[in-house]
This record gives structure tokens, C-alpha cells and sequence, in this order.
């Protein structure tokens, strides 16, 4: 498709302001004008909706196929939530407006439903309170990792170290790293567990935290957690738990009761909110009581006339890590969706979402390497070394479902496992369409041994064939440029 | 695989050839074949001091980064300006046009820690059975 | 409720296929001590009700004001386009494009997200959007320091509080070291600028218009900042580029800012819009997704993540951020926005807000009580001296139904009587003149 650019039309309009009914037009003083106006496409507002619609056509999405990226949670997003987040008194209001003398009365509605909102993870998580600022699940990490640091350094030690599984997401160490802790990695054993002997050697009173995952990257809830967070807390370090498996755990099990002292959620993940393409997201942070008193302010407060306010007044607080409350829009989303499952549906997402990643994972052992034969939670983590020996990689076999309809698993994904996919059905998808991707995965399977260069073509369905991902790194072109 | 006979490698996949007090150091065919299509290589400075064993360079390909190591210490002379236009100089040509850079090395003693030709031959056979 | 299709008869099949009894079972190697302790959320509730409740939420807020308070968030129009391609939901419903093929659209869309930036700011590249202009601020400011090795900042104290406030936070276990220049007569002071740079400074940043509204032309401080082997970063107001010098033009090697007045809702404060681009140079450092241009096994046009081994995913701990997901939905928002404005919309739209703030300021002559601050030009915001504390006047025109604007002493010792006005394209001449009127009424 031609790039917006390339259909501009000198003289054509898309949108008008009208006249300016304010005098006569006053100038800026030269010397701050812009010598060169930005080169931008003038075009009619048909041309914009339809470049866009057909731009959108071009995309798998949850609305239109299945979409099991494992660790990413791809679950339906129900419409309603969308609604809501349209109500105009949701979507007008200046984040200023309660901080202004006499504004707090009318910013009460969206004062409600953060505090709220908090109130519904704390039990969720068995947290004693949360933050609802960090704007993606990274940016809850990096919140609480600061948060670990705060607290350690107001009792006075000096800690270096944050250890996390060679399983771990990536952000995890990217996380540390940034709050300026090093970052000691701990191999996973033979069993698909932690190495406890390694850590153990690892653990010392330098350690300001552990990161760990639960259920793991490879979707398994290692039985040994709690005996992992004793021994953390025995040297003086503090758990954090990556909430980006939390679906598996709704009602089941929750990091507080495990002995966690730091958890992110992704409110875009577990609570249903869209993904948009790679966010907006939401990374709320809870934390056991001894941590509440540094979260980031301000903190949303209910008065004793069940008004709510913001709340400055925390000296030992790390400060702003958000301009404002967090991604508001995305949060009032998650909230109407705790609302509208309840406790019942909240908890008969994590049953579902484990039985449709049990099922794929029985169903498909036979024909694919299963590096860690355990009960699954919510994701089963395959290899494909199988079909490595017939050429096939797993690229080839995601180019091949992308044919097919099916939006792949994720690849290469925990590093710790070779030609790593990584299926994470979630609870919203029926047997029916399950099946139809298991049907698919044993085709190819099959293929990968009778006609392996069948896949490795693939795909031929789509607007492109395979992209020339070399090129785009050497000689980087990041964005268009006007033909002078 | 490429191993000519007279360079010296490290476990790490790099060759240095050695000129008098002047070294080559760049990485093995075996190393550029495992990364797959180079996309960008980050040399040290000129004028800069590097130890045996430790960081010296990045080579990236289009999902991996990884770091080089000095093969030896001492002090960088050049790097090879051609890389930063064409790091495909790296998998076409890993012994000659895609040397990493030329160092003064400061301690002859340290070549013991190297293995020639034949031992790095056995060396990757072993990891990659 | 809880969105999930199976019935019995599924559940029963799909147990028999995995070889357990229950459900239940399948939670096996969770220990039973380590089972929820409790479980205390209220039981769901049909959509009717759930959509009753959060409207009625929604109508007690009051977004009946006229709005004039900005800093550094402002209430532009939407076109209704905008909601139009955003609320698709093959855009909406996908996540970020791992996987080209399937994905051209929205690697597309982030492409010429890219180049708008490029455009606006009058830099070379851009990446593929970070959560607001605070955390965009941090990330360049990061940046700033790994390229040079050096850690040492210069804060122009124009620049937004809040953000500053967020560089501090985000530092503390840092060792970095902050300077402050003071803001002399709305403008940057370069006599306290020249006094603090040296070879030890990574970076100087300004903001352009700065939180009092004022601008500048910084050519003279960036050329300076570079003679010290520094950076130098802008951060800055989208719709002002409509008329602005840009940060290009001016020099600066990296510009960040809040994309939220490209056709995003004030939202009470999110999903915003980081922007971010800078000199080809530095494409290296920057955080972030980036997309970019190549071609398919067939020689056609196509798009890709590219660069991604700067990126946590790959390179982890040496990443150069920790980012993830981002704000590409909000992305898209901004350039669905600026197309449908085009070349000539986006500067009908910055000079429509500068001639209404001018028009406000000079209807504001009229009172004799107040003084509008002149020293220095201003975009779409300016500062008013009040005979009174300017929370008090806050408070009293919410009363009159006006956010009359926002009060400097919040966030500037001694300025209690400072008021900063912000008037958009959407103040007509008719609520700028009743704003007046009732201020009048109120001082």
C-alpha cells in the first residue's frame, strides 16, 4: 500500500478550523517561527479513514483471529468496557482539576474508581496497597524494583544485587539494571525449575531482591516457591513477582499468601484490556504493608464523609513516577471488567484459561518436543527441535499458521529453550477454534517431515512474502522522506 | 569451517594474527556462520586500553548481540573503518576484510592462553557435539 | 460473566483429552497451603448494570467548566475521524507487530508515525512511541549519558515541575549530578547556563514553549552546550510546531515531549503519548521500538521491528531501556490527527491558539487589577499577576463554572499570585470574553 505521504494533493483538506473570530491575526515575532513547515500529506478526510481502515484490514488482531501469544495473554476484549471508557465525563477531565483548590468535588466519580479499583487488587493479590501509576507492566517493574531500593536504603543497608532466572522476561534485568542494581542470573535445572543449589550459592545479605515469575516463563508453578521466598527473606531480601501469568492464578492463588513483598500486574493481560497494537497498557504495583509507606505519590484517599482526595503527605514516598494517577482509561477498562465477572468469573478465567493450555499441550505432546513433560498452568511451552532435523525452524512453522489464519505462538521464547513456541490459548477461546489450531500445528508437523519446503515458503497467503529483516538493520530507513 | 593455520583463538570465538608487536583480532568463521547475517559491529576507540578476556567490542545480528573480547591486552592502533558501511564484510571475509581492529599487544606472555589452529579445531567440535 | 464459551459437554471432552478427572486437578502442584487465603470480590453483575454503574461515576465528575488550564496538558479538539480509526479493532484488539506478515498495517501506521515526528520536530528519527513526555524526558536524558559517558545534568527550571520531578525520582539510586538555571524574566537564564557547563555535563534540557508558556529561540545555548562536547534536549509541545523554531532547527541532538494534544483525551491523565526522536547518530541509544522500511523475498515494499538488539527482549540487562509494550495506540491517534490536518491544518491550528491567547491578554488589559506578564512571547499560555492568591481565585471562578487556569504557586515558591492561562483553538471569543468578565467579578 502507497504510504499517506505519497497520496497528498497540494490544496486538498481533511479538516478546518473555521475562521479565527479573535481580531485581526497577530504574528509571532519571526526569530521562533519555523523557517521550513513540516512536510506533512494534505488529503481529503475520506482519505485519511480509508488509507487507515485498509491499514487495519492488513492486521491479525484478537477480533479476527486467534491469537495465542504466549505471555502476552491475547483473551477477548469484551466491547462493553469500550463503552464505558467513552463516557464523556471519563474522557474530558483535566488530571489538574482535583489538585486545584476546589476541583477535588468534581473529580470524585474518577477518584472512585481508582481507589476502587485498588481496593479489588489488593484483594486479587493479597497486597495490603497499590499504585495505579505505572503505565505498562515495565514500568511497574522498574516502580518496584525503586521501591525495594527505597525500602532498603531507609534501613540502612547497602544492598547490590538483584537475581533473576535465566527464564526470566527480559525486562526484568532490564528493570534492575535501570533502578542501578547488578543482576545476578540463575540457570534453570534439568526439571524445568529454578536451581536451588545455585541459588543458594547466589543468595547473600547483598541481594535486594528476587524475580521471579509464578507461574514460570515456561507456564510451570514450581511446588518449591514458598521454600524460595523463606530463604530470600531469611537473607534480607525482598520478593517480587511478575504479574504476567497472573491469569492462571485468579482465585486460586495469590502472591501475598506466598510471601511476595512486591507485585506488578498488567491490567492489559489479566483484566482484558485491549493491547492497542503494543499499549496503552497498565502496570499497577501492590506491595505488603512495610513497603506502603514509599509508593509513589499521590495516593488516592477516602475520607471519613466518603468523599475521595489525593494524599501528598508521604515523606518517605520515591516520588512521581507518572505525570499523573497511571493510565486512567485503561484502568476504568480493567475495573469494569472485575465488576462485570465477579468472583465466580474472575475465578473461572484462571480454570479455563489452564484447561484450554493442558488440552493444547496433550493434544500436540506427540508431535512436538515437550522440554519440561509437567502439568502446564495457562501457556504450554513447546520445541521445535523435532523439526529443526527436517529444516524446519520454528519461524518456518509461525509463517505457516500466519497462512493459515492463526496468529502464532510466541517464538524463541523462553531463551532457555531451542526453537521455543510458546502457546498461551487464554480461557476466551472455544474447543472449536483450539482444535482447528491444533489440526493445524499436526499438519505441519506432518509436513515438516513429508514436504518440509512447503513451510519454509510460507507464507504466501499474506500482503508480503517473508522480509528482509537483515536489510532493515543494516541500512536503517525509519521514516519517509520528501523527494526534494 | 575456516581455521587458517596461522592465527590463534580464544574459547571465545576470537583469531588474533600477530605482525611483529602488532595483532589483528577479529572473530571465526565459526562464530560469523553461528551469529548468521551481521548487521552492525560497535569497535572499541582508537588510543583505548583493553585487557585480555574482557569486553571489547559488540557484534549484532538481526536478534542477537554479542560481545568480543580481547584476545589480548594492550592498546588499539585502528579499527577497520570498512565494518561500520558493510559489517557483511564480517561473514564474507572473517580472516581478512572483516578484522575487527589492529592493537599493540603489552604482554607476550599472555599468547599462552591462546590455542592454535588444531586445538581450536578440536575446541569446536567439542562444543558442538 | 466471564467471557468463556465452553460448555459441560466441552469441559468433560477436553478433561478426558488431557487424562485428569476435575479441573480441579489440573492445580495440583499449586500446595495446598499455598492456596488463596481469601478471595473477597463482590459477584459479578450483568452488562446493564455494570455500564449503569460507571456512568453514573462518570457523571460525577465535572467536566462542565470552560476550560483555560493547561500545563502542559491541553483540551484540543478531536476530530471525530480519529475516534473513528482508533476504535477499529484489528487496530485496538492486536498487539505489538512481532510478526510482520500479519502485521503491515499497523507496522505501517508506526512508519509514518515516525516521519510526523521527524517532521514536526525537525529531527531524523523516531521511535515507535514511550508512555509520556516525563518518561521520554528520563529515556533522553539516559541516553544522554551513555553516549557521553558522562553524569552530569543541566535542568533549564522551565521545564514542567512535574517532570522534573520525575527525573529525580527515577535517579535516586543513581549518581547522577543536577544542576538547575533559573528561569530570568519567562527565559532561560544563559548567564547561569554558561556558569555551569563544563566537560563533565552530558546533557542540557530546556523546554520549549517553557512551563510559564514562553519561547525561545535556544540556537545560541545549544551551540554553546555542544563547544563542551555535550548533548542538548528540548522538550516540547507538538501543536506548537505548528509554528515553532524546531528542535532540529535549533540544534538539539535528541527532542522528547507529550503527544496527548495530537488527538488524545485529557483522559485524567492517560493513555498519553511520549514522543521521542533525535539525530541519525543516536539511533543506537534510543529506547524503544522503531519500525522500519525494507522488502519482502519478492522484492515489494515492507515494514519490520528493526534495531530490536538494542531492546530488553534481546539484550537485557545492557539493554538501553527497560520498555515493552508502549503507547501505540495513542500513536496512532496522533497520526491519524495530523493527517487529517495536513500541512496547512496543523499550522492553522498553532496559530489559532496563539492568536486567542493573544486575544485573551489583551482583553485582560482591561482589568486594571491584573497584570499579564509580556516580558517574553508566549505560544498558548501565559502568566497572570493577580492582586490576590490565585488558588482562591481558582477557587472561586470552578464557582463560576471556568478552570480558570492553574495556579504558579503549587509549584514555584513566591509566584502565590501567579495564574498560568492556557486558551486553545477551542476557547471561542465569547467564552474568553465571559472568563474575563467573571474573573473580574471574583478579584
Amino acid at each position: 500500500m502507497k504510504l499517506i505521504f505519497e497520496k497528498h494533493k497540494d490544496g486538498r483538506r481533511g479538516f478546518s478550523y473555521g475562521s479565527n473570530c479573535v481580531l485581526e491575526a497577530k504574528l509571532l515575532p519571526r526569530k521562533y517561527c519555523r523557517a521550513k513547515a513540516a512536510i506533512l500529506p494534505s488529503l481529503s478526510e475520506l482519505d485519511v479513514v480509508r488509507h487507515y481502515t485498509n491499514l487495519s484490514r492488513l492486521n491479525f488482531s484478537v477480533d479476527t483471529n486467534f491469537y495465542p501469544l504466549g505471555s502476552c495473554t491475547m483473551k477477548y476484549n469484551p466491547k462493553f468496557t469500550e463503552k464505558v471508557a467513552s463516557f464523556e465525563g471519563f474522557l474530558q477531565l483535566h488530571p489538574l482539576l482535583p489538585q486545584l483548590s476546589g476541583g477535588g468535588k468534581l473529580a470524585q466519580g474518577s477518584l472512585e474508581v481508582l481507589y476502587e479499583t485498588e481496593k479489588l487488587l489488593c484483594e486479587i493479590t493479597a497486597m495490603s496497597a497499590f499504585t495505579m501509576q505505572p503505565l505498562a507492566g515495565a514500568h511497574g517493574e522498574l516502580t518496584g524494583v525503586m521501591l525495594i531500593a527505597a525500602y532498603h536504603k531507609d534501613k540502612g543497608s547497602r544492598r547490590k544485587y538483584v537475581i533473576v532466572p535465566d527464564s526470566s522476561h527480559g525486562t526484568n534485568p532490564a528493570s534492575a539494571a535501570i533502578a542501578g542494581y547488578q543482576v545476578k542470573v540463575i540457570p534453570t535445572g534439568p526439571d524445568g525449575y529454578m536451581d536451588l543449589a545455585e541459588f543458594k550459592k547466589e543468595l547473600s545479605d547483598e541481594v535486594a531482591a528476587v524475580m521471579l515469575t509464578c507461574p514460570d516463563t515456561l507456564g510451570i508453578f514450581n511446588p518449591r516457591i514458598k521454600e524460595i521466598t523463606d530463604l530470600a527473606h531469611k537473607a534480607g531480601a525482598l520478593m517480587y513477582y511478575d504479574g504476567a501469568n497472573l491469569n492462571a492464578m485468579l482465585g486460586k492463588c495469590r502472591p501475598g499468601d506466598i510471601g511476595f513483598d512486591v507485585v506488578h500486574l498488567n491490567l492489559h493481560k489479566t483484566f482484558a484490556t485491549p493491547h492497542g497494537g503494543g499499549g496503552p497498557g497498565a502496570g499497577p504495583v501492590g506491595v505488603s504493608e512495610k513497603l506502603a509507606e514509599f509508593l509513589p505519590i499521590s495516593r488516592v484517599v477516602k475520607r471519613s464523609d466518603g468523599s475521595y482526595a489525593l494524599d501528598y503527605n508521604y515523606h518517605k514516598s520515591i516520588g512521581y513516577i507518572a505525570p499523573f494517577y497511571g493510565n486512567f482509561g485503561v484502568i476504568l477498562k480493567a475495573y469494569a471488567y472485575m465488576l462485570i465477572l465477579g468472583k465466580e468469573g474472575l475465578t473461572k478465567v484462571a480454570e479455563i484459561a489452564v484447561l484450554n493450555a493442558n488440552y493444547c499441550q496433550a493434544k500436540l505432546k506427540d508431535w512436538y518436543d515437550l522440554p519440561f513433560s509437567k502439568n502446564c498452568m495457562h501457556e504450554c511451552v513447546f520445541s521445535a527441535a523435532r523439526q529443526v532435523k527436517y529444516g524446519v525452524h520454528a519461524i518456518d512453522i509461525a509463517k505457516y499458521l500466519i497462512d493459515k489464519g492463526f496468529h502464532p505462538p510466541t517464538i524463541y521464547f523462553p531463551l532457555i529453550v531451542s526453537e521455543a513456541l510458546m502457546i498461551e490459548p487464554t480461557e476466551t477461546e472455544s474447543k472449536e477454534t483450539i482444535d482447528a489450531f491444533i489440526d493445524t500445528m499436526i499438519e505441519i508437523a506432518r509436513l515438516a517431515k513429508e514436504n518440509p519446503s512447503l513451510i519454509k515458503q510460507a507464507p504466501l497467503n499474506m500482503p508480503v512474502k517473508r522480509l528482509d529483516e537483515v536489510r532493515a538493520a543494516r541500512d536503517p530507513d525509519l521514516s519517509w522522506k520528501p523527494k526534494i | 569451517m575456516s581455521i587458517p593455520k596461522n592465527l590463534l583463538y580464544t574459547k571465545d570465538h576470537e583469531w588474533v594474527r600477530i605482525e611483529g608487536k602488532v595483532a589483528y583480532v577479529g572473530i571465526t568463521d565459526h562464530a560469523q556462520h553461528s551469529l548468521g547475517d551481521i548487521t552492525f559491529v560497535e569497535l572499541p576507540k582508537i588510543g583505548e586500553e583493553i585487557k585480555q578476556a574482557s569486553y571489547c567490542s559488540t557484534v549484532e545480528s538481526v536478534k542477537a548481540a554479542s560481545e568480543v573480547f580481547a584476545p589480548l591486552s594492550g592498546k588499539v592502533l585502528s579499527i577497520n573503518t570498512e565494518l561500520s558501511a558493510h559489517p557483511e564484510l564480517i561473514n564474507q571475509s572473517p580472516y581478512e576484510k572483516g578484522y575487527f581492529f589492529t592493537m599493540e599487544f603489552s604482554n607476550e606472555a599472555e599468547k599462552a592462553n591462546l590455542m592454535a589452529a588444531d586445538g581450536y579445531e578440536i575446541y569446536i567440535e567439542g562444543i558442538s557435539k | 460473566m466471564s467471557f468463556v464459551p465452553h460448555t459441560q459437554e466441552d469441559i468433560k471432552q477436553m478433561l478426558e483429552a488431557i487424562g485428569v478427572s476435575s479441573i480441579d486437578e489440573l492445580f495440583r502442584d499449586i500446595p495446598l497451603g499455598l492456596r488463596a487465603k481469601s478471595f473477597n470480590i463482590p459477584a459479578g453483575r450483568p452488562e446493564f448494570e455494570v455500564t449503569q454503574i460507571l456512568h453514573k461515576l462518570s457523571l460525577k465528575n465535572g467536566i462542565g467548566l470552560i476550560n483555560f488550564v493547561g500545563a502542559g496538558f491541553y483540551d484540543h479538539f478531536i476530530p471525530a475521524a480519529v475516534d473513528a480509526i482508533a476504535g477499529r479493532s484489528e487496530f485496538y484488539t492486536a498487539y505489538t507487530p512481532y510478526q510482520p506478515e500479519c502485521s503491515q498495517g499497523w507496522l505501517q501506521a508506526i512508519y509514518e508515525y515516525q516521519t510526523i515526528i521527524c517532521q514536526l520536530t525537525g529531527l531524523d528519527v523516531s521511535n515507535a512511541s514511550l508512555y509520556d513526555g516525563g518518561t521520554a524526558l528520563f529515556e533522553a536524558m539516559m541516553m544522554a549519558i551513555r553516549e557521553t559517558g558522562r553524569n552530569k545534568i543541566i535542568l533549564d527550571s522551565g521545564i514542567n515541575l512535574i517532570y522534573r520531578t520525575m527525573l529525580y525520582t527515577y535517579t535516586s539510586n543513581l549518581s547522577i549530578e543536577f544542576v538547575e538555571i533559573p528561569v530570568v524574566h519567562g527565559q532561560s537564564s544563559r548567564k547561569d547556563l554558561f556558569k555551569h557547563l563544563d566537560n563533565k555535563t552530558a546533557a542540557v534540557i530546556f523546554q520549549n514553549p517553557n512551563f510559564f508558556g514562553a519561547v525561545d529561540d535556544y540556537s545560541d545555548a545549544v551551540n554553546e552546550v555542544h563547544k563542551f562536547g555535550a548533548l542538548a534536549i528540548a522538550s516540547v509541545y507538538p501543536v506548537s510546531l505548528g509554528l515553532l523554531k524546531t528542535p532540529g532547527e535549533m540544534g538539539f541532538d535528541i527532542a522528547t515531549g507529550e503527544g496527548q494534544s495530537l488527538g488524545i483525551p485529557l483522559s485524567f491523565g492517560g493513555p498519553y503519548l511520549g514522543f521521542m526522536s533525535a539525530k541519525n547518530e543516536l539511533v543506537r541509544q534510543m529506547p524503544g521500538r522503531i519500525v522500519g522500511l525494507t522488502v519482502d523475498s519478492q522484492g515489494s515494499r515492507g515494514f519490520v521491528l528493526t534495531l530490536q538488539t538494542r531492546e530488553q527482549h534481546i539484550r537485557r540487562q545492557r539493554a538501553t531501556s527497560n520498555i515493552c509494550s508502549n503507547e501505540a495506540l495513542c500513536a496512532l491517534r496522533a497520526v491519524v490527527f495530523v493527517s487529517l490536518l495536513g500541512r496547512d491544518g496543523l499550522v492553522e491550528l498553532a496559530e489559532h491558539n496563539y492568536q486567542k491567547a493573544e486575544f485573551a491578554k489583551e482583553q485582560l488589559l482591561r482589568l486594571k487589577s491584573v497584570e499579564v506578564k509580556r516580558s517574553s512571547a508566549t505560544f498558548n499560555e501565559f502568566t497572570v499577576f493577580l492582586p490576590c492568591n490565585a488558588d482562591k481565585v481558582v477557587e472561586r471562578m470552578i464557582e463560576k463554572g471556568f478552570a480558570c487556569g492553574f495556579p504558579l504557586g503549587r509549584f514555584y515558591k513566591g509566584m502565590d499570585n501567579y495564574l498560568l492561562v492556557a486558551v486553545t483553538e477551542k476557547r471561542t471569543k465569547e467564552e474568553i470574553i465571559a472568563f474575563i468578565d467573571n474573573l473580574k467579578k471574583v478579584l
